[in-house]
């Protein structure tokens, strides 16, 4: 991963909000998941570089802040994007050509199973069933359920949201 | 504040306040004409309730009625199902599912021409309308202790606490109670933990209260993590301040001068009204330094989790508090010798802490006269599944499992036939329906194989699978292992492998005898209460469903249909079927054949048994084999 702080010049503006989490909690251990919590909430995930920050500020070793962050389900290290995109690949789906709406998915928005867009629009996940076997193939977008798709119609779904 | 008796003074100036929502108000001591009660618990708020509390206020605003009229929001009712709740005083009217738009109707017909609204009242099973919120049955048969705030007061306000006697259980504890009186009195009241172990609440107390050390630590776990369990969500968003009283007195009687709540992060509107009556307590002086100018002092914090399941076992949870990966540690040390950062430290439950209260001002007398011999008091369980009524039911212990399903739930959803009921969670085991008149109390469900847990009721119809069901429970408490102790990461996972090739149609002769031994060894020896209990559902199931497991595996038939691969095909009825190929065009595998307006045929072989085509046959033609 590349630095996203841009150089020095950046560098304090990017850790500004940061710094501000840093005031209301001290360089305690007890006060690590409350500023990853804040931190994830500011940068909408916790990059490597906060890790890194967050680390020698509150005077803990990276390899332990990375431990908590991979422990609780709640942390992610990569970003999340405002709508989550989840493919149905229950039985019915899949015969229904499940793995072809997936591959719409994959090349319209150029991301995998687990990943999201480069403008943190979206982010793709293959579900099991989600129970609508006979709108199959579905997708839910964010709450939204879409069923009966084929091929353009859910290029067509995509387009809501983006 | 410095005094119980400035408490008594502010509570009777506030007591007139909401004097009108009693039976024994007089009219001419009521402040307001009316007062309506608006659920916003996470339930009722997720139907709607906001806009239901907006509406009202304009409302009564563009009638000048505001000052008349006092909308309060108010923790949960219990009957999650059927929100927004609203109950309008002094009537103590109990409307359901109400829209903005029916608040016009309530404000012009109820409020201001004093006539009910009957469209909007509850219906029983026979269909008759009830008014009196006291006189459902849902509610008629339950005993409210530590849900006698939750919906009754707006959980926002300290002062509503104040009215209804709050903090006054803490006030009496440091004037008249040494740390010794307060543990008997605990001791005495039979108070056992209500986080599912139901370990004697006092004898705990003594043993933090007896450990040596300068500073003590007290901590609520509200860390609720069972899928279906809600119990404490709805005391902590309906009674903030009953379990802030409860910390303080256990702080006061173990020696503590400080405590943390820890709280999901996945419950924001608890963590918000936690902080909130925090901050309000400490404004009067409730928490902080020299309550009621005593040497008692007492600081508060709430933690907010991070979603580990984990967690919610107590050594877990105070790593989690230290800013640590959540991994539980051996025992003993036990919290009350050794807890957090080294101190002792006193742990209880939500829901066994909002009992205190009671318990103080009360007597332990009254407290131990509901219950069984060893189970004392009342439990909240979470009733969902298939029942008529889901939601929150609080019960003297000893009331019987049919009581609380058919009296109190209504019975089992579309007339199916009850098949077993799933207690205390992943932790937690299946009860048949032989044992549908036990009674509930820590040993009964114990002797079956279940537990009391926090306090998930599941209710099962004909319908479910009970292989199914313990593959589910596995599933989650695999995933939720934290990989520490062999036993739990590797045990769990080999069961769980073990149930989804039975669920698959791939069991083998042998595997039943396989799981009894595995679930055997790991309950043994895992660390923790996760691993320890995470065999139970299995366990149950087959002590009281052997033979689903059996045919599953030999007969390769699940006898629900509930396994998809064990699911039998659908065939057609050639007398019914009109030919409308409306089933053709639904099937995802093209299994149907069939000419226009002669009967259809399904391709056993190629069927999936999704039954999309049952669903969509306009004449009910086709039918599973």
């Amino acid at each position: 991963m590349t630095c996203a702080c841009n150089g020095e010049k950046n560098k304090e503006k990017y850790f500004e909000p940061l710094y501000m989490i840093f005031e209301e909690y001290g360089p305690d251990d007890k006060n690590l998941i409350p500023v990853l919590q804040n931190a994830q909430d500011e940068y909408g995930y916790l990059p490597e570089d906060v890790l890194k920050e967050i680390s020698s500020h509150m005077k803990i070793p990276l390899c332990k802040v990375y431990g908590v962050v991979t422990f609780y389900t709640q942390f992610h290290l990569e970003p999340r994007g405002d709508n989550i995109i989840r493919v149905c690949m229950g039985t019915a789906c899949h015969v229904r050509g499940a793995s072809d709406i997936f591959e719409v998915v994959n090349d319209e928005l150029g991301i995998a199973d687990g990943e999201t867009t480069e403008d943190l629009k979206f982010t793709l996940e293959r579900v099991a069933c989600i129970g609508a076997c006979g709108l199959a193939p579905v997708i839910m977008v964010n709450d939204n359920t879409h069923g009966r798709l084929t091929p353009d119609k859910t290029r067509e779904v995509l387009d809501i949201y983006r | 504040m410095k005094s119980l008796e400035e408490l008594k003074e502010i509570r009777d100036k506030y007591k007139n306040e909401i004097q009108i929502r009693k039976k024994e108000f007089r009219e001419e001591e009521h402040i307001h004409k009316a007062h309506v009660m608006v659920c916003t618990g996470t339930g009722c708020v997720s139907s709607g309730a906001r806009d239901v509390v907006a509406e009202f206020n304009d409302e009564l605003g563009s009638r000048n009625l505001e000052d008349e009229v006092k909308v309060v929001g108010t923790g949960c009712h219990g009957l999650c199902e059927l929100g927004p709740l609203v109950i309008v005083y002094p009537e103590g009217t109990f409307y359901s599912e109400i829209t903005r738009d029916d608040v016009a109707e309530i404000v012009e017909e109820h409020i201001i021409d004093g006539q009910i609204v009957e469209r909007l009242l509850y219906e029983d099973k026979s269909g008759k309308k009830i008014a009196g919120y006291n006189d459902i049955d849902f509610y008629k048969r339950q005993k409210r202790i530590a849900l006698k705030n939750c919906g009754k007061i707006n959980p926002e306000s300290i002062e509503e606490y104040f009215a209804e006697g709050g903090y006054e259980a803490l006030g009496k504890v440091i004037d008249e109670l040494s740390p010794e009186e307060v543990i008997e009195m605990v001791k005495d009241s039979g108070l056992r933990g209500r986080g599912g172990g139901g370990f004697p609440t006092g004898l705990k107390w003594s043993f933090a209260a007896g450990a040596p050390g300068d500073k003590k630590y007290v901590i609520c776990n509200a860390d609720e993590g069972d899928p279906g369990a809600f119990m404490d969500r709805s005391v902590l968003e309906g009674d903030p301040h009953g379990i802030i009283e409860g910390m303080a007195i256990s702080a006061y009687a173990i020696g503590a001068d400080e405590g943390y709540i820890y709280v999901r992060a996945e419950y924001p509107l608890a963590v918000m009204r936690l902080k909130k009556a925090i901050i309000d307590a400490e404004e009067y002086g409730i928490l902080g330094d020299n309550i009621y100018d005593s040497d008692f002092s007492f600081d508060l914090h709430v933690k907010e989790g991070a979603g580990a399941f984990v967690c919610g076992e107590e050594t877990a949870l105070m790593q989690s508090i230290e800013g640590n990966r959540g991994m539980p540690t051996p025992r003993p040390p036990y919290p009350a010798v050794k807890g957090l950062w080294g101190k002792p430290t006193n742990i209880n439950n939500v829901e066994t802490l909002v009992n205190i209260p009671y318990i103080i001002l009360e007597g332990p007398e009254k407290f131990s006269a509901v219950g069984t011999e060893g189970s004392k008091g009342t439990k909240v369980f979470a009733l969902t599944g298939k029942v008529n009524n889901t939601g929150l039911v609080e019960i003297a212990m000893g009331t019987t499992l049919r009581e609380i399903i058919f009296d109190i739930g209504g019975g089992v959803q579309g007339g199916k036939e009850f098949k077993a009921v799933q207690t205390g969670g992943p932790s937690g085991g299946c009860v048949p329906k032989e044992h549908l008149d036990l009674s509930i109390d820590y040993e009964s469900l114990l002797d079956v194989g279940a537990m009391m847990g926090s306090g998930g009721m599941v209710v099962m119809d004909e319908d479910t699978c009970m292989v199914d069901v313990a593959r589910f429970f596995l599933d989650f408490t695999q995933s939720e292992s934290c990989g520490k102790c062999t036993p739990c990461r590797i045990g769990t996972k080999r069961m769980l492998q073990i149930l989804e090739r039975i669920t698959q149609g791939d069991g083998q002769g042998g595997d039943i005898d396989l799981l009894l031994e595995l679930g055997a060894r790991v309950k043994e020896t895992s660390l923790c209460g996760l691993g320890q209990t995470a065999p139970n559902p299995v366990l149950s199931t087959i002590k009281f469903f052997r033979d689903e497991y059996e045919a599953h595996i030999y007969d390769n038939y699940c006898p629900t249909g509930s396994c998809d691969e064990l699911a039998l095909p659908y065939w057609i009825d050639k007398d019914i079927c009109i030919g409308c190929t409306a089933c053709v065009n639904e099937c995802p595998v093209d299994a149907i054949s069939g000419e226009r307006k002669e009967p259809h045929v399904i391709d056993e072989d190629a069927c999936i048994s999704c039954g999309a085509c049952a669903e969509i046959c306009p004449v009910d033609a086709i039918f599973q084999k």
